[in-house]
């Protein structure tokens, strides 16, 4: 039988404010453990919390972002259930009137093209505290500076198909939640978290199968493997006439393998009800306007316009708007007279590689501009002009200075290129006569063994009529 | 004129300090240990000392008037101060020390009062007589076999045997209002919203007021005014400033107070009865007259408070759990869910774990709709009554007896714990309407006080008071009813 896979996901991300959710405590990781607190982050007898606004302000953004609707009127409720690192014995979330219900997110599928997946709804909430398992032994340390962290928690239909999906679907809402601001989303250092359930039915089936949730994955490609492993394992056992039961599966990165959580430790009742101390949160339209209107082009729209105002071709446009700070420095660098898709060439290769390391742009834009410049109007050769670039980051030269010092400025001099095309051509007697018998595309060959012997300095458009000359003879 | 403003104006005129102010209220706590009131928790001269002298260095500066000035007021335990431990009456909170102060704390000394003492609760404010403090029984200084009434009874005998002449508490159903009918003094709740909670210990979130105590209205009504207004430490606070109160008036011309029909059952005891008819017989002659409203939904409000009040408890109770403060129980077991039922089982008292099993239950799965779903509906139906009593009904106040009987015997009601929800039984339909209230005593039965309770719309305390102090003249508290 063949099986369709349906998988939703559930993703957390901490808001980008100075201050957490509900008090004014420093909202940073790294701290030392149990510095980054108050009373009301402790959950201390007489504590009340008070809304973060700019916290509220990033969740409507990434809530429009994804096209959701930010509802006028939404209500905390409290998610009580006992856990250590939980100081209050609940959580203040949002259940049934969620800040922002029905957007989407528009994707290329590797399966099924482009494709749209459904947001079910995007709602505010205090992380909890860490507990530690590792530090001390025979005991567990909690670490409350994560306490009362502002996160949006995002939540997709079950519309995605495959593992592969659902990675694809990460990494444009990553994008998404990267371009808005709201978010550093930092798998590592857990600002970004993702549980997912997935079930299976057989292909043609509409009736949903019994899901299950994976939780423990800390990378998009673990997402991948874990989704992929659980699928796997609800096939195995359906096929095997068991029955797929609802739990918690938890991945092992090492393994790679999947196991299912005790079953003790889910199962919670968590008996929402509105919290009381907060009043229901009232946003008005012009505020919703507001926030709408702050947003940046995202990156869909990012691309499509590369490609229309520029006429650069659909990869580059996804490559540049992988990232907005690509994008953005893309476009100073046509601003600062390069040509487009020269300059795409540019920021996709050596530009793009130095960013992923250090994730700056180590040449200014004119710089940039000027090296692609000099290029177009042959004062060096593109093969020149890629030993100048890495001359150009930490100084302030100009890319023809660097080129000087360098000795790479093109030699455009008849009797200099004379001299290359001659010591090749002696070079290499055997490949002179079979052009001579009529081999002419060995032309190039020669071409670029004169650059080679003149170190890229050779003028190309130059070489290749002193050759002509030279061969004919 | 009233024992604060009195206090006040001889410390602002430098007639007395503070200091023997203080000197003054720590022989009257220590009298009324040595009679076995059992209404403090906390309180040292030390400390009674330091606040006066704050208190004289402002006075002696040369600074501007302070409304409290040297005035000393009691603080129920669930209401957390630095320099004493906040237990809220419970064994889970023994010796807990708050890092921070409430904001009516803040606020009362920023008037000049100094905090005299913490003073004896039922546990987290659970309770009708206080007789559920892990501390033991508070004592009703007018008869010590009888109750002072609860969960702020500490407070309330405090005022009641003069050691203080106003003392804070706290409302979620009713426990100033209660205790100051059981124990003849003032006290008055404020509207949701008037005063902050930031620092009151929560039970009842939706519920839960700061409130006053006072020997007269007087009394009560400055320390309110001194501790009201919108806090950004509290999402709940009005957004209104601190509370202005109306000049003295002498008459009630033009007023009609309100008498909901079902306040006045058959069963009222006839003392109760004859008190509340005094009063009306005051408001006559004052010039204001009475009618008969209804308020159709109050019967429900005892049921609907105890789903309600139980279910946010619950919630607020969860936090102790024995892994940050308070007391650590380590179970059998050894693991964290044992540390839970030990810290919690043995930490909590019966009556706190009663309602807590309440509240889990009525919040739980398939059970939501039924419990605390409906009472959502009853409590926004109360409140609606209460507005139509004010609008369409035409009054403006209510008028009712406090509590159905003067104060009970100790012991009496503490193995039913529904006949002890029913002495709250004309307390808190109010709570749940969020409106301000207060009880004034009215005389006295075979001894014992009566109070009548006075309810007003929404954030019209300032009227309330006023109407108050003009019937507190003609009334007189202590004499018998009959």
């Amino acid at each position: 039988m063949s099986w369709e896979t349906v998988i939703g996901l559930e993703v957390h991300v901490q808001l980008l404010t100075r201050t957490k959710m509900f008090c004014g405590c420093p909202n940073r990781f790294g701290a030392e453990p149990n510095t980054l607190v108050c009373p009301v982050c402790l959950g201390l007898p007489g504590a009340l919390p008070v809304p973060n606004a700019h916290a509220i302000r990033l969740a409507a953004r990434a809530a429009l972002a994804l096209g959701c609707t930010v509802h006028g009127r939404s209500v905390f409720a409290r998610k009580n259930y006992f856990y250590p690192d939980l100081p209050k014995g609940y959580q203040i979330s949002q259940f049934d009137r969620p800040l922002a219900t029905g957007g989407h997110v528009d994707l290329d599928s590797p399966e099924r093209g482009r494709i749209s997946v459904g947001i079910t709804r995007l709602h505010v909430e205090e992380d909890a505290g860490k507990s530690i398992h590792d530090r001390i032994p025979g005991r567990t340390a909690i670490d409350l500076n994560r306490a009362g962290t502002p996160l949006a928690e995002i939540v997709s239909e079950p519309e995605l198909r495959s593992p592969a999906e659902a990675r694809a679907y990460l990494t444009v809402l990553k994008q998404i939640l990267l371009y808005t601001g709201v978010s550093d989303c930092n798998m590592e250092e857990g600002s970004l978290r993702v549980d997912a359930n997935i079930s299976i039915r057989p292909e043609g089936a509409t009736a949903l199968g019994t899901k299950t949730e994976v939780k423990n994955m800390n990378s998009f490609g673990n997402v991948e493997r874990a989704l992929e492993a659980e699928r796997q394992r609800q096939i195995a056992l359906v096929e095997a006439g068991g029955r797929i039961e609802q739990v918690t599966m938890l991945f092992n990165a090492g393994s790679g393998e999947v196991r299912p959580m005790r079953s003790k430790e889910e199962s919670h009742d968590y008996r929402y009800f509105p919290d009381p101390d907060l009043p229901p949160l009232v946003l008005t339209p012009q505020w919703i306007v507001e926030q709408q209107t702050a947003l940046p082009e995202l990156p869909d729209a990012k691309r499509d316009r590369l490609q229309r105002e520029y006429g650069l071709p659909v990869y580059d446009a996804k490559v540049l708007c992988s990232e907005r700070p690509l994008a953005d420095y893309f476009e100073a660098v046509v601003r600062a007279g390069a040509e487009p898709k020269a300059a795409a060439n540019w920021i996709m290769g050596e530009a793009l590689a130095g960013y992923n390391e250090t994730a700056v742009f180590a040449v200014e834009p004119a710089r940039l501009a000027a090296l692609i410049e000099l290029v177009k109007e042959g004062t060096v050769s593109h093969q020149a002009a890629k030993r100048v670039y890495p001359e150009l980051a930490g100084n302030g030269d100009s890319p023809k200075a660097v080129a000087e010092r360098l000795g790479l400025i093109q030699v455009a001099d008849t009797d200099a290129l004379g001299r290359w095309v001659d010591e090749v051509l002696t070079a290499h007697p055997s490949e002179v006569a079979r052009f001579k018998a009529g081999e002419a595309k060995l032309m190039g060959f020669f071409v670029g063994q004169v650059m080679r012997k003149s170190q890229g300095k050779a003028d190309p458009k130059g070489v290749q009529p002193v050759l002509q000359e030279r061969l004919s003879k | 004129m009233s024992a604060v403003a009195h206090i006040a104006r001889a410390v602002n005129a430098g007639r007395t300090s503070a200091l023997s102010a203080a000197h003054e209220a720590a022989r009257l706590l220590r009298k009324a240990d040595a009679d076995g009131l059992n209404a403090t928790l906390h309180w040292s001269e030390d400390l009674l000392r330091g606040e006066a002298a704050r208190v004289d260095a402002h006075v002696g500066a040369g600074h501007a008037m302070l409304p409290l000035a040297g005035v000393p007021v009691a603080i129920k335990d669930n209401i957390v101060t630095t320099e004493q431990p906040t237990t809220c009456g419970s064994r889970i909170l023994e010796g807990y020390v708050s890092p921070f102060n409430a904001t009516a704390i803040e606020r009362l000394r920023a008037a000049g009062a100094m905090v005299a003492a913490k003073s004896n609760l039922d546990e987290f404010a659970m309770g009708s007589s206080t007789e559920h403090s892990a501390f033991g029984r508070v004592r009703n200084p007018i008869d010590h076999e009888r109750v002072p009434g609860g969960s702020s009874g500490g407070s309330a005998a405090l005022v009641a045997a003069g050691v203080v002449p106003a003392a804070l508490g706290s409302e979620t159903g009713g426990s100033v209002r209660q205790p100051a009918s059981f124990c003849g003094v003032v006290g008055v709740k404020p509207s949701y919203g008037r005063v902050s909670r930031f620092g009151l210990v929560a039970f009842g979130s939706s519920l839960d007021c700061i409130s006053v105590f006072g020997e007269r209205v007087d009394d009560a009504a400055r320390v309110l005014a001194a501790i009201s207004g919108h806090d950004p430490h509290d999402a709940t606070t009005a957004d209104r400033p601190p509370l202005e109160l109306d000049g003295p008036r002498r008459d009630l011309r033009g007023l009609i107070f309100g008498l909901p029909k079902e306040y006045f059952p058959a069963d009222l005891d006839p003392g109760v009865r004859a008190g509340v008819e005094r009063t009306i017989g005051a408001i006559r002659d004052l010039g204001g007259s009475v009618k008969d409203v209804t308020l159709p939904h109050s019967k429900y409000a005892v049921p609907t408070y105890y789903i309600i009040a139980p279910a946010e408890a619950a919630a607020n109770l969860a936090r102790y759990d024995g892994v940050r403060y308070g007391v650590r129980r380590v179970g059998p077991e050894g693991d964290v869910r044992a540390l839970y039922r030990a810290t919690r089982g043995q930490g909590f008292g019966a009556e706190v774990r009663r309602r807590i099993l309440i509240g889990t239950y009525v919040l739980s799965s398939g059970y939501y709709e039924a419990y605390y779903g409906k009472a959502q509906q009853v409590r926004a139906a109360i409140a609606r009554d209460f507005q139509l009593a004010f609008t369409a009904q035409g009054a403006d106040f209510l008028l009712t007896p406090t509590t159905p009987t003067p104060a009970f015997r100790a012991g009496e009601k503490t193995d039913d714990p529904v006949a002890m929800y029913l002495a709250d039984i004309f307390v808190c339909a109010v709570s749940l309407a969020g409106l301000p209230a207060m009880s004034l005593p009215v005389g006295r039965s075979a001894g014992l006080p009566v109070g009548a309770q006075i309810i007003a719309p929404m954030f019209e305390e300032a009227r309330m008071l006023g109407v108050a102090s003009a019937l507190e003249a003609v009334v007189p508290a202590a004499g018998e009813v009959r």
